[in-house]
């Protein structure tokens, strides 16, 4: 027997919930949803873990540090030594208040930009990269559930029949 | 639900209230003959009123720039913030009371400026006159009192009515005074800054001291904001508050912190890398006399909510929001402690009890009138527009 996507669109964002809901309440497992802007409340609905973006940021963050701190102590001090501000000179230590600006910029820069680099990586949608949503109208005022036969111990036929009640207005599927 | 104080939070206030007055006896007792009583005193005095009279104030600044951007999740925390806030008319008499006594003592070595003999002497002083005299002094110390008082009225009697009538006509008024209000403390939180703490280091000064005393002053209320509502959701109170709220108000926190670091760094490191004498005076006072408190503050002002904050989970974590404000509530002190003492007393400023009691003492005072203040009016606001966002906040 072939594995199948059954893609559900709604044509507004409280239905699709409320679906959600009911479908889960009776042991199906939704494997996502597509919308044109974020739905509140459907990750826990469909039991989307919390994002580990914030911990990836903060290792980017903490790479900034390491490099910023590396690069400027290289170039202040041993590659080219500077006299900073008639301060007790050759020392990184003893003139690190002036390095702090840097590292602190370059430290958010290399956050932001890993942050936003994993962010499209992951949802693979860097620049021209083909497009993964199933309907292009989910980008305008559709919404759908994306439920997969594979991940669920129910025929297609039970879901078929659970999901009649939940108000969708078109129906596809996909063997896969 | 109205709120009621338990008997246990005030038996609990009035030995806190009779641990800083015993305290402040015996040390009043104690150090009664050594040199310079009195201004420790008033140093003290002017400490203590200053640093909760400044969390009354930034929950007033809080809830105008709440209205001023129309901010939606606040309104079920709303009458915490107008609690807080209403702490202002007893920590401007405390703190004016102070002032007052300082000014009829020509400045009892707090402000040397107010001294007829050290002015007289000195010619920087001279030159700084026609602003620093205690005559413009209280004028505009009056007519920051006088703002602070009519905006905070406005609000109380506007936000009472709103739960009577309803309408957006109130909400509108609320948007308009709460901008004109931010007009007036943009100015006013950095004069006032000057005036009451900047004039202490007569000799020096710095533009970017009434942001750093305002950013101080916006963490520690947003603190104070955190433990009342965890307070009252423990006791049952707030149903309509959940962990988003709890978590926004962590965010605050957590950014007034950084706001706070960073702008006692820019003060700090522009005036250490230009090196100019008149300048580091004010450091090197400091740094000689109170190296591990100066920079301990520092470190723990930043450092703690930085690392232990900077979690989700800890955000929304009661125990660890309590104990990390805790933390933060005592760094401000210290740091505002600093900023007086340093100038009034210099070398000779350590904490002892009556340090510690006193600031019990105000402690307790800020702490009964918030909860006297919870019990005038339901705890969450009935017809704010908002409110209906509120509940439905999720993040």
């Amino acid at each position: 027997m072939s594995e199948k996507v059954i893609y559900v669109m709604y044509d507004d964002d409280g239905v699709l919930k409320d679906g959600a809901k009911k479908l889960v309440s009776k042991g199906v497992k939704i494997s996502d949803t597509f919308s044109p802007f974020p739905i509140h409340g459907i990750d826990p609905i469909i039991g989307i873990k919390n994002t580990r973006l914030g911990i990836m940021a903060f290792l980017y963050g903490l790479t900034g540090l390491t490099l910023a701190t590396i690069g400027m102590r290289f170039f202040m001090i041993v590659d080219w030594p500077m006299n900073i501000g008639g301060k007790p000179s050759f020392s990184y230590l003893e003139n690190i208040l002036s390095f702090v600006p840097i590292s602190f910029e370059f430290t958010v820069m290399c956050a932001a930009h890993g942050m936003a680099i994993t962010y499209l990586l992951k949802n693979k949608t860097l620049p021209g990269m083909p497009a993964q949503n199933p309907d292009p109208r989910t980008t305008d005022d559709k919404f759908v559930m994306e439920i997969r036969t594979a991940e669920n111990s129910m025929d297609e036929k039970d879901l078929d029949k659970l999901i009649k009640d939940t108000g969708f207005i078109e129906i596809d599927k996909k063997t896969i | 639900m109205e709120f009621q104080i338990t008997q246990k939070a005030k038996r609990n206030i009035y030995l806190l209230l009779g641990t800083g007055l015993l305290l402040t006896l015996i040390g009043v007792l104690t150090g009664m003959d050594s040199n310079h009583f009195s201004t420790r005193l008033l140093t003290n005095g002017l400490i203590d009123t200053f640093f909760f009279f400044a969390m009354g104030l930034g929950a007033l600044f809080f809830l105008a720039l709440a209205y001023a951007t129309e901010t939606g999740w606040y309104a079920s925390v709303k009458r915490i913030i107008e609690a807080v806030a209403g702490y202002l008319p007893y920590g401007m008499g405390l703190m004016g009371l102070v002032l007052l006594i300082i000014t009829f003592m020509d400045g009892a070595h707090v402000y040397q400026w107010m001294d007829p003999d050290v002015v007289a002497h000195d010619e920087i002083i001279q030159g700084k006159t026609a602003y620093l005299n205690p005559v413009f002094f209280w004028i505009r110390t009056i007519v920051y009192f006088a703002c602070y008082l009519i905006f905070l009225r406005g609000f109380k009697r506007r936000s009472l009515e709103e739960d009577k009538i309803g309408g957006t006509d109130l909400h509108f008024m609320n948007y308009k005074k709460g901008a004109l209000f931010l007009v007036f403390f943009a100015v006013f939180s950095s004069t006032s800054s000057w005036d009451w703490l900047m004039s202490i280091d007569v000799h020096w000064f710095s533009t970017l001291f009434g942001w750093y005393t305002f950013a101080g002053m916006w963490c520690t209320t947003m603190v104070v904001l955190i433990m009342v509502t965890l307070y009252l959701k423990k006791l049952g109170y707030l149903e309509k508050v959940n962990d988003n709220h709890i978590h926004d108000l962590g965010k605050w926190a957590f950014a007034t912190s950084f706001l706070w670091s960073y702008l006692w760094f820019s003060q700090f490191m522009l005036i250490w890398y230009a090196n100019i004498g008149e300048e580091v005076t004010y450091f090197q006072m400091r740094i000689d006399n109170y190296k591990l408190l100066y920079f301990g503050m520092f470190i723990i002002n930043f450092a703690f909510p930085m690392l232990i904050l900077m979690s989700r989970d800890a955000k929304r974590h009661a125990g660890i929001l309590t104990f990390i404000g805790l933390i933060i509530i005592g760094g401000h002190w210290v740091d505002v402690y600093i900023m007086v003492t340093a100038g009034s007393l210099g070398p000779t400023a350590h904490i002892g009890l009556l340090e510690i009691g006193m600031a019990l003492t105000a402690l307790s005072i800020f702490i009964l009138v918030i909860l006297k203040n919870l019990t005038k009016a339901p705890l969450t606001p009935v017809n704010h527009p908002f409110l209906d966002e509120s509940i439905h906040h999720e993040i």
